[in-house]
């Protein structure tokens, strides 16, 4: 079976390539029985998605909190 | 300039010319560029070219800007398109002594997980809850921009490149110079700390729930 180091290989390369249906079942099925992985494969999509919103001008959020 | 209910009304009524006069905020604006330009390109002098560049060009603009958030944000998108210019034109950017680095850089994974390859207890990712409620508070930023500084130079840059800039995974490793093994690996590593960063340092810090 994928140890976490693994998985969380393929979790991040997920963001830039499709995974084969091998390494989605095989991970699927680590992620499943695994909360630091299954908590990791939710954090890294969040990651691209925090820095978008730093890339469009984090002052917008400021903006709003501050005044 | 006074903080009065006077300057505000007036700031409102003509937020164009004004941004041109706030030195203060253009000082500020034009220092993270270039902070954010050197992390990237790795040189003073092409990182203020290029952050020159991009100012000249959008406060030609500025007019047009409804705010400073407006206009920041455009002056960084065009930053993005000098520097991924410059990268494009750049051979290879990471030299020997840069490369044995990520060797050092490798005993990260011995901290993180087991021999067999399992996380260590205390470095097991925990849960975020929601994490998209950080992204509209203003002291998440600073927390996210101090752990971006935290990554090692390389890691940085490659993950800029790929998550800030936007460019293709072919094109980063044909400008750096590394194949797509390594990049893949980089990027791992990157992720790996910064989300460790994230967490530690905010996530499960309970002071701003």
């Amino acid at each position: 079976m994928m140890n976490c180091k693994q998985a969380t290989k393929l979790i991040s390369e997920s963001q830039e390539r499709s995974l084969s249906l091998a390494e989605k079942v095989n991970l699927k099925v680590h992620v499943m029985m695994c909360s630091g992985c299954k908590n990791f494969s939710l954090q890294v999509p969040f990651l691209s998605q925090a820095m978008k919103a730093y890339a469009k001008g984090f002052d917008e959020h400021h903006d709003t909190q501050d005044k | 300039m006074k903080d009065t209910p006077a300057t505000d009304a007036m700031a409102l009524d003509a937020p164009d010319t004004s941004i041109l006069s706030d030195t203060a905020f253009l000082n500020d604006l034009r220092r993270q560029m270039v902070k954010f330009a050197t992390l990237q390109l790795s040189n003073s002098h092409a990182a203020e070219d290029a952050v020159q560049e991009a100012l000249i060009g959008a406060l030609k603009n500025a007019r047009s800007f409804a705010g400073r958030a407006a206009l920041k944000t455009w002056v960084f998108a065009i930053l993005r398109n000098k520097i991924a210019d410059v990268l494009r034109q750049k051979q290879r950017m990471v030299d020997a002594s840069s490369l044995l680095r990520e060797d050092e850089e490798a005993e990260d994974f011995f901290e993180l997980f087991d021999r067999k390859g399992f996380w260590q207890a205390d470095e097991k990712p925990a849960t975020w809850g929601n994490p998209q409620n950080a992204l509209h508070q203003n002291q998440f930023w600073k927390v996210f921009e101090a752990c971006l500084e935290g990554l090692p130079g390389n890691q940085a840059r490659v993950f800029m490149m790929k998550e800030f800039i936007e460019l293709e995974t072919a094109e980063i490793c044909a400008t750096v110079g590394i194949t797509t093994t390594n990049l893949n690996v980089m990027l791992h590593r990157s992720r790996l700390r910064l989300r460790e960063c994230l967490e530690n340092t905010w996530f499960l810090k309970g002071e701003h729930a």
